[in-house]
């Protein structure tokens, strides 16, 4: 069961900007699903339709199961969104803004649950300032308390570690894997994909209100990202005509230290690895040094938005 | 499947009234300091002074007026503040993702509207008792008048901060519509001493039969007959309530 069913979903603002177009996307119930783009990709917009922040101009959605736009109020409890921007009430202090938003959400303030997510985030120090107080990386945890108070079912994060510090970040982290192997849908965007790779399970990649792909981390690196055999000679190679042809299978490409070949699949699964080495020594000689590279999600997200961008073009 | 949000507009409710009390020095102290100015001002300055046409000293005409003028204006600014707050610091966001209906996001706010506009009038006529000779006459019309004309205006200011994008649009609208037409609805003179042309003018503006309403039902008299403009003043705060229900279903100026 899905937790999230998009079909067709397009926005097109007042000035003509076409942000959203016939965005289709399944996110699996339970799974830590990422979504990708480059700036103004349309992911804000995404998210924003899913809050009722932004009104979609067509498409329809499902979430659990339930129509989102004819079961809003439904929905709006399933869904916690930590949203870009750090905004809150100037007149109110941490508790109080968990305190508010629980009520918001049509359910009695928890003040275990609160104790615990304060605790948490770091934040049970800071509980009597008021929200103005706090310092930058204490107010976006707070949004991550204020998103997950009314303890929703899918929880949205849109960038949610920007501007916090890398220990900080790997415990938010934590508690955000806890939550997920508790079941808790989450969908992430961020510009860290490394972070994106490491904690998703699934993810879809969109650029220019499209989706360029959809599908379980694994398959994506599986079909997408290549591996690269690099091999140092010390000094700029020069291909000829006739060691083109002779590694035409491997897309060499030369540089001022040496030569890097990419490695494919054989019929029986296995690397090409030694063919590809070989096939170079047979050129060049024995290289000083060699390694293997294997591209990440980033890599993968810059081919793949590139290609579009080239499409497009 | 979907209920109604009942703990939500409640808590919609104390988060606006909570909001005012946070600031009271603003918006409940500096109403006091006004009245005892007015007093200083009006009391001293007109002396014994009849109103022409009304069996009725000038300061003690002037006090209902002021009241309900004070009425008015902080009934505007908690929803307007409250809005134009929210969506120039990005807080909004939090209200559009809860789950409100429309009705009850009004309900909130209008609520909380009142009660300010009531504690205002209550710190108000508190300051000024000891000093004016005035008494509830007719208590239900005190009460409905001072309840829509808080309706009304709570609803123009959620109007004008959903309108609005920053705070000079407001201040705008605050500046050159509610403060002439409170002004000018009757609260430093009667009607009787206007010209023909401009007591016409005067009887266009709702706010005037509001505050001659509610000052009929301090003093017993007043220019219009305040039984007869009951069902335009409850007309207008139901059409105000009902404008502000579609604005906000529709997310007009607050869903791009």
């Amino acid at each position: 069961m899905s937790a999230l069913e998009i079909k067709g979903l397009s926005k097109v603002y007042s000035n003509g900007n076409v942000a959203l177009h016939d965005v289709s996307l399944s996110v699996p119930k339970g799974s830590f699903f990422a979504l990708l783009g480059p700036n103004g990709a349309g992911k804000s917009t995404l998210i924003n339709i899913l809050a009722d922040t932004v009104l979609a101009t067509g498409g329809s959605a499902r979430l659990f199961d339930q129509d989102l736009f004819a079961e809003r109020n439904w929905c709006k409890r399933q869904i916690g969104v930590v949203p870009q921007e750090v905004a809150f009430d100037p007149f109110f202090t941490p508790r109080e803004v968990l305190a508010i938003t629980s009520g918001l959400f049509g359910s009695k303030p928890d003040d275990a649950w609160i104790d615990h997510l304060l605790d948490r985030l770091e934040l049970t120090a800071h509980v009597g300032k008021n929200t103005r107080q706090l310092s930058g990386g204490m107010r976006r945890r707070l949004l991550v308390a204020q998103a997950l108070v009314h303890k929703p079912k899918l929880v949205i994060l849109d960038e949610p570690t920007a501007g916090v510090d890398v220990e900080l970040r790997r415990r938010l982290w934590g508690f955000m894997r806890e939550l997920n192997a508790a079941g808790t849908t989450i969908l992430l965007t961020t510009h860290y994909l490394d972070e994106a790779e490491e904690l998703c399970d699934h993810v879809a990649i969109i650029d220019q209100g499209k989706v360029v792909t959809a599908q379980p981390m694994a398959d994506l690196m599986q079909q997408v990202a290549s591996s690269y055999l690099w091999m140092n000679y010390d000094k700029p190679l020069s291909l000829s005509e006739a060691d083109t042809l002779a590694l035409t299978d491997f897309k060499p490409r030369v540089s001022d230290t040496g030569v890097c070949l990419q490695l494919g699949k054989l019929e029986n699964g296995q690397s090409t690895f030694h063919t590809a080495y070989e096939a170079a020594v047979a050129r060049f000689g024995p290289p000083q040094d060699a390694g293997v590279r294997s591209e990440d999600l980033e890599d993968v997200f810059l081919r793949l938005t590139k290609k579009e961008i080239r499409e497009r073009t | 499947m979907s209920t109604m949000n009942l703990r939500g507009c409640m808590t919609l409710f104390k988060r606006e009234v909570h909001r005012f009390l946070k600031v009271k020095m603003q918006t409940i102290v500096t109403p006091a300091l006004t009245a005892i100015l007015y007093l200083l001002i009006f009391r001293y300055a007109m002396g014994e002074r009849q109103v022409p046409g009304l069996d009725v000293d000038y300061f003690t005409f002037l006090v209902p007026g002021l009241a309900m003028m004070a009425m008015m204006q902080n009934a505007f600014a908690n929803t307007s503040s409250s809005m134009i707050m929210g969506k120039v610091m990005g807080m909004n966001i939090y209200l559009l993702m809860a789950p409100l209906s429309a009705l009850e996001v009004v309900v909130a706010f209008l609520a909380a509207a009142v009660v300010r506009a009531t504690v205002v009038a209550v710190v108000f006529l508190s300051v000024l008792y000891p000093f004016v000779d005035i008494s509830v006459m007719h208590l239900s019309i005190i009460l409905l008048y001072g309840l829509c004309a808080s309706i009304m205006m709570g609803g123009l200011g959620l109007i004008a901060g959903m309108w609005a994008k920053d705070f000079d649009n407001i201040a705008m609208v605050t500046n050159f519509v509610i403060l002439p037409l409170t002004f000018l609805s009757g609260v430093f003179y009667s009607v009787k001493q206007l010209p023909e042309f401009w007591q016409q003018i005067n009887n266009a503006n709702p706010f005037f039969y509001l505050t001659d309403g509610f000052r009929y039902g301090f003093l017993g008299i007043g220019d219009t007959d305040p039984y007869a403009s009951i069902m335009v003043v409850i007309g207008t705060s139901l059409l105000t309530i009902v404008s502000c229900w579609h604005l906000w279903r529709i997310g007009w100026r607050m869903k791009e």
